[in-house]
């Protein structure tokens, strides 16, 4: 279970990003923030974002034309 | 390594752009870049130049023009659809292409350029007006934003020199 949920859902290119960043004020380091996204883009822009801030992404899969990114604060 | 910095090396997390357009879709380039960079964790500086420049106004009534413009093709009845300039031309067009524009905006859950402004604003992203922009077009520092600062070429050239990433939008 995450330490914090974003839904991020019917949200388009940057928001899902803007929202994740500021969620992860509240996650504690090495905590984690579970975001949901609809945007087929933040696949390639949630990877991005962990490689270039240095937090990682555990994992990421898709259902239903939903996006789960498991994200660590580090 | 000696460069313009003095012998500094440049953070690889600086950012700028040069901002000269202020249509309502030619608003969103420069502030989806920089709310991004600031999340990714730039630092990030925003000047705005000319047509850019009613971009830090307080209340903005941005506007898109289909005339001349061969490139805006409005999805419209499972096609898309190209306005001919004689059409574009004619008064009231604008305004109707725009509420096209804002209605696809809002159905895509894109950002309206406000939200992404304050976004920009609460990341601290630096924002600089022009003060040449503004005696030129008479805008007072007074209808602008709060937190914004004033400078001319110079200010941004300084800014430039610092920063990894220049963009001219």
């Amino acid at each position: 279970m995450a330490d914090k949920v974003l839904d991020a859902k019917g949200l388009n290119c940057p928001l899902p990003i803007l929202k994740a960043k500021k969620a992860l004020k509240d996650v504690p380091d090495g905590g984690t923030l579970e975001v949901l996204s609809t945007d087929p883009g933040s696949v390639a822009d949630f990877q991005a974002f962990c490689r270039t801030t240095g937090n990682e992404l555990v994992e990421h899969d898709e259902e239903g034309g939903v996006y789960r990114f498991l994200i660590r604060k580090t | 390594m000696s460069d313009a910095t003095g012998g500094n090396a440049i953070n690889p997390n600086t950012m700028s752009i040069i901002v000269t357009k202020g249509s309502l879709d030619w608003a969103y380039p420069p502030f989806i870049l920089g709310t991004t960079a600031a999340a990714m964790g730039l630092d990030v500086t925003m000047f705005f130049t000319f047509y850019g420049l009613p971009l830090l106004l307080k209340k903005m009534d941005l506007k898109v023009t289909p005339l001349g413009n061969a490139a805006m093709k409005m999805p419209m009845m499972g096609g898309h659809m190209v306005m001919p300039n004689l059409v574009a031309a004619i008064p009231g067009v604008d305004a109707m292409a725009s509420k096209m524009m804002r209605n696809l905006i809002k159905k895509n859950g894109v950002a309206s350029v406000e939200e992404l402004r304050d976004l920009a604003v609460e990341a601290d992203v630096r924002l600089i007006g022009c003060q040449m922009t503004m005696d030129l077009f008479d805008y007072k520092v007074e209808d602008m934003i709060e937190g914004i600062e004033v400078g001319g070429a110079a200010t941004y050239i300084e800014v430039a020199t610092k920063s990894h990433i220049n963009l001219f939008i």
